[in-house]
């Protein structure tokens, strides 16, 4: 046990003094998961409500292709995105691989499908009667829409903490499509892959229990969505 | 609710689909199971020894060829590589991970026997490192004199470096490079956009260079062996100081030391040297590393 007591010793010194910058790989993975999650928030809400509230042609197919994508390995799509911003890709003209821009895009095609396919189920489950009776009560369109996703709102927020859980603790794409360079496209998970291959357990562990915290505030999140939406059941 | 009437159906198709997947997947499993027989003519108790070796000399494509060798050499042993920066592979004999270990790092090497966790370290072989960059050179390092005045004409920022930036054997034979010239990079005044620190093993740090379109330094094997997907061009190569030399280590209390200590007298025997000097003239039309254990 020597080995984790010596590496966790190592670890709390270098996040209490800031020596090593652990914290600002943590800033980094935070604001291109960030990044990710509100474009796929932004793409992914409309989405989930369509495919949750209206009946349209194709509407099957893409809840199964939404639902397909919650499970897309994450290593494939860093292999596509990679090939597709390689210099000898489509898009190489754009010099965009091994870039923060990269890793984002990466991401949100991880985070989409989790954020349509949680917020489709989330929108569903309003009952149909409340949307109706806000039409009578002459409702537009928008403000039936709304009103929805207001009601919806817990599992909207479980939208966002299952898209972010999903790409936060990633580390095959990013390290495929960001390349682990330091101060620009290293984040949480690709430093513990390096720190561990280096033998340097402290920073390795330091970083683990970061990501481990995030991991655990998003969960929270999403229990207590849960229990709210039991509450609401009542 | 409304889709219920299509519910069995749907469950039918996608139960027959799990079945088929859990077949095809037996079918693949009893192959697997099937294979790897026939090749054992009798039975031996076989002893597995670690070996803890680098990334470099993996993506070489040497143990390829090694480890067989040394299998049918020493049939009562079969050897596990585990490929990892020399760092780690090092930290992993510390830690007594790893039996025997294959590293080309000196001057870690030489720290790691004075602190008492090695048994014996011999010369095994050496290759030696190139410096790559785009065919323009902006950096005008072909026409540096020395190495002193390669490094003095990268430090100038024209163009991007990447830095392993690992603890890897290339890693340290960066700095001293550096150190020699009595250059430090990250001391330059915009070192945040030329050097930049990859922290990863030598095929990805060359993908990297290859996109940035900037240098790195890489052990010549690497570099041959990803050469076609790279549009990445040796500028200097044959400087005394790209030298870079191999050594085995025995790791002291390791689990299995008398596997370890096969190991070593084989690599540093006759027989190993061969195979060592002869891998790569068929592949690459040119020897990859020159046996020099004495």
């Amino acid at each position: 046990m020597d080995i984790f007591i010596g590496a966790f010793r190592d670890g709390l010194t270098m996040l209490v003094s800031g020596a090593t910058d652990v914290w600002s790989i943590v800033l980094v993975s935070i604001q291109v998961s960030g990044v990710a999650v509100l474009l796929a928030l932004v793409l992914g809400i409309p989405i989930g409500f369509a495919l949750g509230t209206k009946r349209f042609v194709g509407r099957r197919m893409m809840l199964i292709i939404a639902n397909t994508g919650m499970g897309l390995p994450p290593v494939v799509v860093g292999l596509v995105v990679a090939m597709l911003l390689s210099r000898r890709g489509p898009f190489g003209k754009l010099e965009l691989l091994y870039s923060q821009p990269a890793m984002v895009f990466a991401q949100l095609i991880i985070a989409l499908p989790v954020v349509a396919a949680v917020s489709a189920a989330a929108v569903s489950a309003v009952p149909r009667e409340l949307r109706l009776q806000a039409r009578s009560l002459g409702a537009s369109r928008l403000q039936e829409a709304l009103m929805t996703l207001k009601e919806a709102r817990m599992g909207l927020l479980a939208a966002v903490a299952a898209g972010f859980g999903s790409i936060i603790s990633e580390v095959g794409a990013v390290t495929m499509v960001g390349g682990n360079l330091a101060g620009k496209t290293r984040v949480m998970t690709t430093a513990i892959v390096q720190y561990t291959r280096m033998g340097d357990y402290g920073p390795a562990l330091a970083l683990a229990s970061l990501l481990m915290g995030m991991v655990l505030v998003v969960n929270i999140l999403l229990t207590q969505v849960q229990q709210s939406a039991e509450r609401y059941e009542k | 609710m409304r889709d219920r009437s299509v519910r069995p159906a749907a469950w039918r198709l996608a139960a027959t689909a799990l079945a088929i997947v859990l077949a095809f997947s037996l079918i693949g499993c009893a192959k697997a199971a099937e294979e790897p027989k026939a090749p054992e003519p009798v039975a031996v108790e076989k002893t597995k020894v670690v070996l803890a070796s680098t990334t470099s000399t993996q993506d070489s494509g040497l143990f390829d060829v090694l480890i067989p060798a040394f299998e049918k050499a020493n049939p009562e042993y079969t050897v596990e590589v585990i490929a990892v920066g020399s760092g780690e592979a090092l930290k992993m004999g510390e830690n007594k991970d790893a039996d025997v270990l294959l590293v080309h790092s000196p001057a870690a090497e030489k720290t790691f026997m004075e602190a008492g966790f090695g048994i014996e370290r011999r010369d095994v072989m050496y290759n030696d490192y190139v410096l790559v960059g785009p065919a323009a050179d902006p950096a005008g390092v072909k026409a540096a004199k020395d190495l002193k005045g390669v490094m003095k004409a990268l430090s100038g920022g024209k163009a991007p470096f990447m830095t392993r930036d690992d603890k890897s054997g290339t890693h340290s034979k960066e700095l001293k490079l550096w150190k020699d010239a009595s250059i430090s990079p990250t001391g330059t005044a915009n070192a945040k956009d030329w050097y930049l620190a990859t922290g990863q093993g030598m095929g990805e740090t060359l993908k990297i260079a290859n996109e940035k379109q900037g240098y790195t330094i890489s052990d010549r094997a690497t570099f041959l062996t990803s050469k076609g997907a790279l549009d990445l061009v040796i500028l200097r190569e044959g400087d005394k100081g790209l030298l870079n030399q191999y050594g085995v280590i025995t790791v002291k209390d390791a689990a299995r030391p008398e596997g370890a200590a096969a190991f070593m007298e084989w690599i540093t025997s006759a027989e190993g040297q061969k195979v060592v000097g002869e891998y790569g003239v068929e592949k690459f039309g040119q020897a990859l590393f020159t046996p020099n254990a004495k």
